[in-house]
């Protein structure tokens, strides 16, 4: 037996057994405090911890504001993609699914190592973008994935869809990923998000808050997995503004192909409102390289090409605007009234202060009527001897020189007047009076873009009646942001500096002159049969006559020659301003913005005849089009809901088979002409989605 | 020999009885919103399955005599401290969920550590009740650490710090109730925090995960992602239940997954957020009554051994629901010690209900002699 005899009698003491309930008490007691602390004291903030666990909130991104022409003609569309993002915040080990992620999504590995790099300083829960334009089978890798890879997530964009050749491209800018630089340093970026798509150059820039709208979010709820087990609440984007530009397609369309492959730029203006009709740089490029993330090599290239492909020349180059300064200085001798009674007789140049100035030719008597067309150096460097530095400056810099118009266009160049104070401020030495001999016909230190030049000439048609160009329609934005945009890109704008009716017409009469064929007229090959088109031709050297003899470089040091027409002579409705850089002779840009000129003449001319277009044969070139279908996914479920597959493609479709009919049956199956849909075309199958049918 | 007659059913503990298989109800129904979207779903029937099985198991163990099974127990003792070395061994030892603590019987898992529990309590009763109540001497004292101690250590080797843990208050009620004096107590406690601090810096017995458990309950949002995700989350869950809970079936964060194992170790959290302060309280007094009851019943039983059986049993379920529940709301680290009675489980199941069939067994001989 285990027990003897005198055990049994014996109890534990009650006193002890008290205070063990006694303890017991005290635990119960101490739990049910902190209960209390959790479920009543803290209720509120763990509700809110609780439903920042479950609830995510998935941005629905607006799409941007679409791109129109004057005439209401799409130029800039949008089409539906899949974007993948990476976020950390799961409780997970992102770093060992990197080499299966790189491999579903096929992405290389160090580069996405690199990415995550980028971001490690960034909150866990910030979405990292990496890799856009989700392919069909890509997205079928991380639907298969969700449960191993929690941390991808797909969302649904619009993404911009522009002109494949460049067309406007410079006018239209691009939009990319917002970089870190101007999330720091640029304000207008401030409220920004890493990874949000602004407008980076052009209209896309300027207009960046009208384009973008208002993204919306919807309230979705997760589990621990980051699976979506079902929504809450959706607040709707609002889709950005579409916009109006003041681009004529057709004019545009003339300008890109009568620039050609040119190195140089175009620009058409009403110089009655400041309408850009056409706006031309060349070398162009393709803002759909920039949607994406754009390649480095592809990068590197446009940065590195010495034509500049990305700079819009049309308001970004700055060059010595030649003989075609001439005008102003007609304007400011006449208007001074010296240039009236002034007679040179051209002997192919003449001697001031010392030096030679050599002219063009032997024009014989020259002046003020017959020196426009002649483009007589020798009769304005007399006229800029005479005028002096002082009063050409105040002319040139009152009608625009050397300061930006104001256009609404992102780094637009100022141009440069030089003058006396000038070269005291910047150089603190005096003024050479035969540098004014230079100056007299648009060398020197004299800089414009060909916006300034199509403004001022454009101005001094129109009776000195000067504008602020835009490319966008005014009427459809609210006033203060109209007034946003003029404080954002200050410059000359409208003013009106009225020119003596005499002078106004001496002058207009001279430009008319210039493409009328005759003796020493300098673009009479630009002569348009029927149309009323006056101008003014340029040439400036981009060296020395003597270091052009010494040196052997080719084209590259060929002039830069300038043509500014408007047409009719006087009170105009267009204005052309062509450069051609480094190009041959000045009456080549003036045949140029003759094509321009008359393809703007013809259009005005068919619209008060009402008449039909000229028949133009069919182009071959497919056109691109975006398109977004359904098709039934699966049997109908018995609660009446069924699957859909939402489709969205870009196709290339024949223009000759593009008739509303058979877009429609698009999706049908069968054998098509085999230019229809070319093999190109690029079908993005979206995810399956359950929608409702009636 | 004692009369027979007394040993009817009439004497069994009727009310602490539905007050347990109120607790039961509770814990199925918990169990059953806890995995209702999960792949474990169907586990609220299984414990069914179990409590069915341990009442069965419990009435049966009522019958036996407590004194047979003190006489009896050093021969269990020497079987299970067997038992807990062969898990130890990798042939015989199955592994599972990180650690090794099954043997292999044919279909069935056998765990040798939680029978170790009951043998334990009843070790250590015959053990204290043995020495009558005397004063003890630091001999008694050592022979009572050797006894729990060693099985202890085999847990802790599995890894089972959980199992290993509950050991312990088993050796503290013993010493408690059996006689230790306030100068022994004190000189043990001091000794005890020297080795424990002793133990913890030198890394040997505890693995770094255990250690990282029990110190991340500290500051859970220095490592949310770790074992501070499971406390932060248990947290969430308890707080946002408010006062009345968020219904049944409708916790955010227990059928969302974001609170671990929330029909096992973390029940408790599921049933705060469900039901709120009301339902936590609710249990909490359930718990307390069962306590009570258990303290009365060590108080009426007719000798020594008997009380000492009843309140190893009340310093084991005392223990476990302290640390458990405490765990739940922040106040103690991870252990993996399961809440009796409402927690997923066979084991516990079992090991609660024979307790409680013990716990029967001394109240229903408590008029003998």
């Amino acid at each position: 037996m285990y027990l003897d005899r005198a055990t049994r009698g014996e109890k534990i003491s009650g006193a002890k057994l008290t205070a063990v309930q006694y303890g017991i008490l005290l635990m119960m007691l101490a739990l049910a405090a902190g209960l209390w602390r959790l479920q009543v004291l803290g209720a509120d903030n763990f509700r809110v911890l609780a439903e920042q666990n479950r609830i995510r909130k998935v941005p629905l991104l607006a799409p941007r504001g679409k791109l129109f022409d004057r005439e209401n003609r799409l130029i800039v569309d949008n089409y539906p993609s899949v974007s993948c993002f990476l976020v950390r915040e799961q409780n997970h080990n992102v770093d060992a699914d990197l080499p299966m992620i790189a491999n579903g999504l096929h992405l290389d590995l160090d580069q996405l190592r690199a990415q995550l790099n980028h971001y490690r300083a960034a909150p866990g829960y910030q979405p990292i973008p990496i890799k856009q334009e989700v392919t069909p089978d890509e997205q079928a890798f991380i639907e298969a994935h969700r449960n191993e890879l929690p941390e991808l997530e797909t969302i649904d964009v619009e993404r911009r869809l522009y002109p494949r050749d460049g067309f406007a491209a410079h006018l239209i800018g691009y939009v990319g990923e917002v970089s870190e630089d101007m999330l720091n340093n640029d304000m207008r970026y401030a409220a920004y998000e890493p990874g949000d798509v602004v407008g980076r150059a052009g209209v896309e820039e300027t207009y960046d808050q009208v384009l973008r709208g208002q993204d919306g979010s919807r309230d979705v709820i997760v589990d621990s997995h980051g699976r979506e087990v079902g929504y809450l609440r959706t607040q709707h984007s609002t889709p950005g503004q579409d916009l109006r530009l003041t681009i004529d397609n057709d004019l545009q369309r003339a300008a890109e192909l009568a620039l050609g492959d040119r190195n140089g730029a175009i620009v058409a203006m009403d110089p009655r409102n400041g309408d850009i009709l056409a706006m031309v740089s060349r070398p162009s490029f393709d803002p759909n390289l920039f949607t994406v993330r754009i390649d480095r090599t592809e990068w590197n290239k446009l940065i590195t090409d010495p034509d500049h492909p990305l700079l819009n020349k049309a308001i970004q180059a700055q060059l010595a605007p030649g003989s075609t300064f001439k005008i102003l200085m007609s304007v400011a001798g006449l208007q001074e009234g010296i240039a009236q009674d002034l007679h040179v007789n051209c002997s192919g140049g003449a001697n001031f202060y010392g030096r030679f100035f050599a002219c063009d030719a032997r024009h014989g008597a020259v002046d003020i009527h017959n020196a426009i067309p002649y483009s007589c150096d020798t009769f304005y460097y007399t006229l800029a001897d005479k005028l002096g530095i002082d009063r050409i400056a105040k002319y040139a810099t009152a009608f625009g020189f050397g300061q930006k118009t104001g256009i609404d266009l992102p780094s637009e160049q100022a141009g440069m007047m030089p003058s006396a104070q000038w070269a005291m401020k910047n150089y603190h030495r005096k003024w050479y009076a035969g540098e004014t001999i230079s100056v007299g016909i648009g060398q020197g230190a004299i800089e414009a873009t060909p916006l300034q030049l199509a403004r001022i000439i454009g101005g001094i048609a129109s009776g000195g009646h000067m504008v602020r160009p835009h490319v966008v329609m005014p009427d459809q934005l609210p006033a203060d942001f109209r007034h946003a945009i003029e404080d954002t890109y200050p410059g000359t704008g409208k003013v009106d500096l009225p020119i003596d009716a005499a002078n106004w017409q001496i002058i207009t009469d001279g430009m008319a002159q210039v493409t009328e064929p005759g003796a020493f007229h300098t673009a009479g090959s630009a002569h348009l049969e029927g149309i009323d088109l006056a101008g003014k031709t340029g040439t400036a050297q981009v060296m020395s006559h003597e270091a052009l003899g010494r040196t052997d470089k080719g084209s590259s040091t060929n002039p830069n020659v300038w043509f500014v027409g408007v047409t009719p002579r006087r009170n105009p409705e267009l204005v052309v301003a062509v450069l051609w850089q480094h190009g041959e002779f000045s009456y080549y840009p003036a045949r140029i913005g003759a094509k321009v000129v008359a393809a703007y003449v013809e259009k005005q001319r068919r619209i008060a005849h009402n008449l039909a277009p000229t028949k133009q044969a069919a182009p071959d070139k497919p056109a691109e089009v975006g398109a977004v279908w359904t098709t039934p996914d699966g049997p109908r479920k018995p609660d009446g809901t069924q699957s859909a597959r939402l489709h969205a493609g870009r196709f290339f479709v024949a223009p000759a088979d593009s008739d509303a009919a058979r877009l429609t049956a698009q999706p049908a199956p069968g054998p098509r002409p085999a230019q229809a849909v070319s093999p190109s075309q690029l079908g993005v199958a979206l995810p399956v989605r359950r929608i409702r049918l009636p | 020999m004692p009369m027979r007659r007394f040993l009817s059913f009439r004497d069994f503990d009727w009310g602490l009885l539905v007050v347990v298989l109120v607790l039961c109800a509770i814990s199925v129904a918990e169990i059953y919103s806890a995995t209702l979207l999960t792949k474990f779903h169907g586990f609220h029937s299984r414990q069914i399955l179990w409590i069915c099985g341990g009442m069965i198991a419990m009435f049966v163990l009522s019958r036996v005599d407590y004194h047979r099974l003190l006489d009896f127990v050093p021969w269990a003792y020497g079987f299970f401290l067997l038992g807990l070395a062969a898990v130890l061994i990798p042939g015989i030892g199955h592994k599972a969920l990180g650690g090794r603590r099954w043997i292999k019987l044919g279909p069935m898992l056998f765990q040798p550590s939680e029978w170790m529990k009951l043998v334990l309590i009843l070790m250590v009763a015959r053990y204290f009740a043995n020495l009558g109540g005397r004063r003890l001497t630091w001999g008694d004292i050592g022979k009572a650490f050797a006894m729990v101690g060693i099985p202890m250590l085999l847990v802790l080797k599995e890894p089972d710090l959980g199992t290993a843990l509950t050991y312990a208050p088993v050796l503290v009620a013993g010493l408690f109730l059996g006689g230790i004096n306030l100068r022994q107590s004190l000189i043990l406690l001091t000794v005890g925090l020297v080795l424990g601090a002793g133990a913890w810096s030198s890394g040997k017995l505890l693995k770094p995960y255990q250690k990282a458990r029990l110190t991340s309950f500290i500051n859970p949002d220095e490592d949310p992602k770790g074992s501070g995700y499971q406390v932060r989350q248990s947290l969430i869950a308890v707080g946002s239940g408010g006062i009345w809970g968020k219904g049944a079936a409708k916790g955010t964060q227990t059928q969302g997954y974001f609170l671990p194992i929330p029909y096992t170790d973390f029940i408790f959290a599921a049933f705060g957020e469900e039901h709120g302060f009301v339902g936590a309280i609710f249990v909490l007094l359930l718990y307390f009554f069962i306590l009570m009851r258990l303290i009365q019943n060590a108080q009426t039983a007719s000798d020594l051994p008997g009380s000492l059986i009843i309140m190893g049993v009340v310093a084991v379920l005392t223990f476990q629901i302290a640390v458990n529940v405490g765990m739940v709301i922040g106040f103690m680290p991870v252990t993996g010690i399961p809440l009796p009675l409402m927690s997923y489980g066979g084991s516990s199941v079992l090991f609660t209900f024979l307790a409680l069939g013990v716990v029967m067994n001394v109240r229903m001989r408590r008029f003998v002699n």
